[in-house]
């Protein structure tokens, strides 16, 4: 059994009086590729932001790794640099080429030499398949080359966590099928990663484990094939029967 | 009145000449003062635009939250009161309260606090309208806030910011003659001392004639940019 | 802080000096009611007119427009109240200050005009005219009214740059408002007046300042 490399421990979260997470706790083991699935507003990004602090958690507890990122005094820019994030929209940085939107975290946090980081940078744009695009800027490029682009700057500080916020919901369909191979390339290398998305061909195929939240709370927890074929929870067969 | 009267008393060529390297010296404190009055007045803008972003959005306890009131009064005022109201003020009321400023850094002090309100709107308005993903992806990637500010946000924010602002600075640049009225030894107030002392308008036109050919191609350069910005 | 409110907000100097500085106020408020609403027509007729696409007229409009965006407005007065003269035309100071000012704001208003009629679609003009309207009545009737919603926040903006401008002919003598304060700062010995003024411009101008941010976040593309 591999180490515990994600604990959430009785994760709250209210938007003003709403109580979007009830109580949440999870492990997540290295190597794991865990799929967060669920209806609309049921929490599934609210609690992926958590983990990496882009949303305030109101209480509870997550561990990266031993450490706890909610503490207090806690270097939280070292943390995240630590936890690679994905997200719907990309948010490439639109006046930087695709090279320099991987080299930019890599000089100002890692304190790396440029020469360094452009190497490295050339690396991970070779691992997604786009090393031929690294002076082009992101709005010369198709959808699926930005989210491609995007995993890659992740990637490029070797992160131990990859966190996908719905990676694939604002691209073209015929676009979809390059970043889910890039990330299915990903969990085979071995990356620990928190998917949440809708695209249940990718949770079968490549997530080791599949949760799914309802209303704020883990409902279902298992492996993708167990969830999918014999679900246990009555909402769960709700859910299911309405999108497959 | 014919020609020869017309040449005689407004382009008189012997006292466009005679005037010609004073005004010049003229021409040397007007382009001073603008310089340092369009540099400081740029920087602070955008200092007290992150300033005001960050009170705003931080979330930080109302403590700080209440520095937020002094700068919006600050920023509305110098606006809202005519330049030469702010410089008067400036160079002859402070003195009664034992601030006295020498002329040429009364003049410098006044553009460079109106060109900074201004500026701030201008930077604030840029800054917020920057997707908030942006932020969000920088900050994942490990990058402090400052960071981020500094080498994603406002690297944007320059770029939509730019036209605006270039033409508020051509403004500011105009008023710096204003300077004259405080008795700084700019343009006018040389090309206004020569036409006393020869009784003769020429040096005023000659002035004109030098504003005209310093700041037209200014004028175009901002219409350029605004043009290109706008893609 | 007493020194600040001696100095700055002294009632006494206040009331005495009332009286001359709504004078002050009277002939600013004629002179920015007056040179906007000339500014304004002349502009309006200069992009009406560029509209026309005469080559000629074209060019020395664009002489006129560039020109007096150029030159600062200060020096304009002073070649208008201090020049004209030896031209045979001696204008009084309030006329100066008004033909300078409508000069001026007439160039930046040109611009203003014309580019909320170049942003009305070509389509709208080939439609009306097609239609059978005359030029003056597509004019009116099709495109201006579309161009005012391009142009109402740069012409607010504009409008306050004026008015904010009519202090400028305090360096011609003409009494406005900065004028008179200046003058009962020096018999006064006391800078109260300054500051009153100031006061003044400020509740006169801050809510105009406030329509334009106003006006340019709604109206912003």
């Amino acid at each position: 059994m591999s180490k515990v490399l994600v604990e959430i421990d009785n994760l709250h979260k209210y938007f003003g009086k709403d109580e979007v997470l009830k109580g949440i706790n999870m492990s997540i083991r290295v190597q794991d590729v865990v799929c967060l699935l669920g209806p609309s507003g049921a929490g599934k990004s609210t609690l992926l932001r958590c983990i990496n602090r882009l949303e305030e958690p109101t209480s509870g507890h997550i561990y990266i790794d031993g450490e706890e990122i909610t503490g207090h005094g806690v270097d939280l820019n070292y943390m995240r640099s630590e936890i690679g994030m994905v997200f719907q929209h990309f948010n490439l940085f639109p006046h930087l080429n695709a090279l320099e939107n991987c080299t930019l975290a890599l000089i100002k946090v890692r304190k790396m030499r440029k020469k360094e980081a452009e190497e490295r940078a050339i690396d991970v744009l070779r691992q997604v398949g786009l090393e031929n695009k690294a002076n082009t800027k992101p709005k010369e490029l198709s959808g699926g080359q930005q989210q491609r682009v995007a995993i890659a700057r992740a990637l490029s500080m070797n992160p131990k966590l990859m966190l996908f916020d719905e990676p694939t919901s604002a691209l073209d369909p015929e676009l979809i099928g390059e970043v889910l191979d890039t990330m299915i390339d990903l969990a085979e290398q071995g990356m620990t990663m928190i998917v949440v998305t809708h695209e249940m061909g990718f949770a079968r195929k490549a997530a080791t484990r599949v949760s799914v939240l309802d209303q704020g709370l883990i409902i279902e927890d298992n492996t993708p094939d167990k969830v999918f074929d014999a679900p246990e929870h009555p909402r769960t067969k709700e859910f299911l029967s309405k999108i497959l | 009145m014919n020609f020869r009267d017309l040449f005689h008393y407004f382009f008189n060529f012997k006292f466009f000449i005679i005037t010609l390297p004073d005004l010049l010296r003229g021409l040397v404190v007007t382009v001073e003062i603008a310089a340092l009055s369009l540099t400081l007045g740029f920087v602070l803008g955008l200092v007290l635009a992150v300033i005001r972003v960050t009170l705003k959005h931080s979330g930080t306890a109302g403590v700080l939250r209440i520095l937020n009131f002094p700068l919006v009064v600050y920023i509305d005022v110098l606006r809202a009161i005519p330049p030469l109201v702010t410089l008067i003020v400036v160079y002859y009321a402070l003195p009664f309260i034992n601030i006295t400023i020498p002329r040429f850094w009364a003049a410098v002090l006044t553009f460079v606090v109106i060109l900074s309100a201004f500026a701030e709107e201008i930077f604030r308005a840029t800054i917020e309208a920057i997707d908030r993903g942006q932020i969000e992806a920088a900050r994942s990637l490990g990058l402090s806030y400052l960071q981020s500010m500094a080498y994603v946000v406002i690297p944007q924010a320059f770029k939509i910011a730019l036209p605006p602002l270039t033409s508020r600075m051509i403004a500011v640049t105009k008023d710096v003659s204003l300077a004259s009225v405080i008795g700084v030894a700019d343009l006018l107030k040389k090309a206004r001392a020569a036409q006393s002392l020869y009784a003769n308008p020429t040096p005023l036109f000659s002035a004109a004639l030098l504003f005209t050919l310093f700041f037209l191609p200014l004028v175009r350069l901002s219409m350029y940019i605004e043009k290109k910005l706008a893609e | 802080m007493e020194s600040i409110i001696y100095n700055f907000f002294n009632v006494e100097v206040m009331i005495r000096a009332r009286y001359l500085l709504w004078l002050g106020l009277q002939v600013t408020l004629k002179l920015a009611f007056l040179s906007l609403l000339l500014a304004i027509l002349v502009g309006l007729f200069l992009a009406v007119l560029r509209n026309l696409r005469i080559p000629l007229l074209n060019a020395l409009i664009i002489i006129y427009v560039d020109l007096f965006r150029a030159l600062p407005t200060i020096v304009l007065f002073m070649l208008v109240y201090f020049t004209w003269p030896y031209f045979g035309i001696s204008l009084p100071r309030y006329w100066s200050a008004v033909v300078a000012l409508t000069i001026n704001g007439g160039a930046y208003f040109e611009e203003i005009f014309r580019a909320g009629i170049e942003s009305i679609d070509k389509g709208q003009t080939e439609a009306s005219r097609a239609l059978g309207l005359s030029f003056t009545q597509t004019m009116f009737s099709v495109i201006l009214p579309q161009a005012v919603r391009v142009v109402l926040p740069p012409a607010t903006s504009n409008a306050l740059e004026l008015i904010k401008t009519t202090v400028l002919a305090s360096v011609i003598a003409l009494p406005e408002l900065m004028k008179q304060a200046q003058q009962a700062h020096g018999s006064l010995a006391n800078p109260t007046p300054l500051i009153m003024a100031a006061l003044i411009f400020l509740v006169l101008l801050w809510p105009l300042v406030r329509l334009t941010g106003y006006l340019e976040r709604r109206f912003a593309k």
